[in-house]
């Protein structure tokens, strides 16, 4: 008997997990004021984690640029077309790559750092010590890491597909002597703003918001301990990574 | 110095009326039948055993947790029938010391004092930097308003945090176990601040602590909490020279007596004679 609650337990328990998210995710959305303070604490969150990944995206960026315009060089090559590697790298980047792989970069650098951040004033009785002097911790802590983390992804996308034509630019014409002309304008013709570039910044959005959403109800449910804070970290890994590709199919089925 | 028992029984309509308070956490009952008065303007001190229940109160009193039977009443309003905003504005007059401070970390000193002022008031920036900064001084640290909690000693911190309990100028304090850990000097100081703060700003106080020297020169009234039950209650001096069973063992640290030494969860049977 036991053992078979326990089973019902475990189907149950990623259902009710779901149903919490989505409960703390209004209960922040209800406390949007677009206030002085509320917005100065969202735009010091953009700083925080946003501005604060622009290295690593902008060094991914590149290298992937880069590592696409080889892969994308070999194969087209032996079929004559290696002047269309710039609509290659710029369809992949803009559609897929560029949002999908901000998102986990973002899940990593940003993503644990809210939910350990979080984790830890709650194990410090920071929480409490806010509800008790009646600040709400959700309104005031949860909310502006979340609306900067949907803020900021969008962005991010954009400058690491900015730095993965420019990655493209350095291999495709540098190294490989490509004819710039060819190149850029094989970009110009080949990728659409509506369809490529905003379709990827929609994903964006997506993606930052669930990122962000995991990271701060994580953190928040973290058991108050050392070993609390660190799975709720590892579960935020986890489980955006898995959400962002799932998501990017669901929303590539739509987009295209 | 406390006031005397008298001036306590004389004291008008409780601000704070528990009774019959009854809390479960599973199995385990913490709190069982509790009825408590705690008169305006008095510093009233919860001792006992660790685990027996005390910041339970606290935290009932605060709203934190609800009770499972009885009525928790602050200032005539039930506070266990509260809404979420009621409960906001409720807290807002009431200030709270935890055990470790719970200072905000990412923040200095002065942005930790001055959180609750811009939080609830709309003062100007220049009456919160005076409220601020005289608060320090009351605590007797001007000058560190731009240290981060990290630079602090543990002292320092407990009285930052007590600077920001006390910066709205709360009527009700609730502090727990705010001794802990500090050398006597700081524990002085701690009590002073207690004791001065309490009676300018004609505050009432609840104090949980394991302290017992000192809860005599400090509390009005104690209350002695074990097995879910007050086992002990009255002025500081008549609990300790009290021959009631349960509160000399307390009151003087003996192994022996009514209050058990080993911890027996509901329903389980002793290990070793397994």
């Amino acid at each position: 008997m036991n053992e078979r609650i326990s089973r019902i337990d475990r189907l149950t328990t990623p259902i009710t997990e779901a149903g919490q998210c989505l409960l703390f995710l209004l209960r922040m959305l209800a406390g949007v004021r677009f206030g002085g303070q509320q917005i100065l604490a969202v735009l010091q969150q953009v700083y925080l984690i946003g501005a604060r990944s622009l290295v690593i995206i902008m060094i991914c960026g590149f290298f992937v640029g880069m590592v696409l315009s080889l892969q994308a060089i070999n194969a087209l090559e032996q079929f004559g077309a290696s002047d269309q590697v710039s609509l290659l790298v710029g369809k992949s980047l803009f559609r897929e790559l560029g949002p999908v792989l901000t998102a986990l970069l973002f899940a990593g650098r940003a993503g644990t750092s809210i939910t350990a951040e979080i984790g830890l004033m709650k194990a410090t009785n920071q929480l409490e010590a806010m509800e008790l002097m009646a600040i709400d911790p959700v309104q005031r802590i949860a909310l502006p890491r979340f609306v900067a983390g949907v803020v900021s992804v969008p962005l991010l996308a954009g400058m690491f597909s900015a730095m993965a034509i420019m990655g493209s630019v350095v291999f495709a014409i540098g190294v490989m002597g490509l004819d710039a002309g060819i190149f850029w304008s094989k970009l110009q013709t080949g990728v659409y703003f509506q369809k490529d570039f905003v379709g990827g910044m929609w994903k964006s959005l997506v993606f930052g918001g669930t990122v962000s959403l995991i990271a701060v109800y994580f953190g928040y449910s973290a058991k108050p301990t050392g070993a609390g804070v660190g799975t709720a970290t590892t579960n935020t890994v986890v489980l955006s990574s898995v959400l962002i590709l799932i998501f990017d199919f669901i929303m590539t089925s739509f987009l295209t | 110095m406390p006031s005397s028992d008298s001036q306590f029984a004389q004291s008008d309509t409780p601000v704070i009326k528990i009774r019959d308070l009854v809390f479960r956490r599973g199995d385990r009952t913490i709190l069982d039948g509790v009825n408590i008065d705690i008169p305006r303007g008095s510093i009233v001190a919860f001792m006992g055993p660790s685990g027996a229940g005390k910041t339970t109160i606290l935290r009932l009193i605060s709203g934190q947790l609800r009770p499972d039977a009885g009525t928790i009443e602050v200032n005539g309003h039930r506070v266990s029938a509260m809404s979420r905003r009621e409960l906001h504005r409720f807290r807002r007059n009431i200030g709270v010391l935890l055990q470790d401070g719970a200072l905000f970390t990412d923040l200095t000193v002065f942005e930790n004092i001055a959180t609750p002022v811009r939080e609830h008031t709309d003062l100007p920036e220049s009456l919160v930097r005076r409220l601020v900064m005289s608060k320090l001084s009351a605590v007797g640290l001007g000058g560190i308003e731009e240290r981060m909690p990290h630079e602090l000693s543990g002292g320092m911190a407990r009285r930052v945090a007590f600077a920001r309990a006390v910066v709205l100028d709360p009527d009700i304090m609730l502090y727990d176990e705010p001794m802990t850990g500090l050398d006597p000097i700081a524990v002085s100081t701690i009590r002073t601040l207690m004791r001065e703060t309490n009676d300018a700003l004609g505050q009432t106080s609840i104090v949980v602590t394991h302290n017992v020297s000192q809860v005599r020169r400090f509390a009005d009234y104690c209350y002695i909490i074990a097995s879910a039950k007050i086992v002990g209650e009255g002025p500081p001096q008549q609990l300790t020279d009290s021959t009631e069973p349960s509160v000399d063992q307390f009151m003087n640290g003996k192994v022996e007596g009514p209050i058990p030494f080993h911890y027996q969860p509901p329903g389980a049977a002793w290990g070793l004679l397994d």
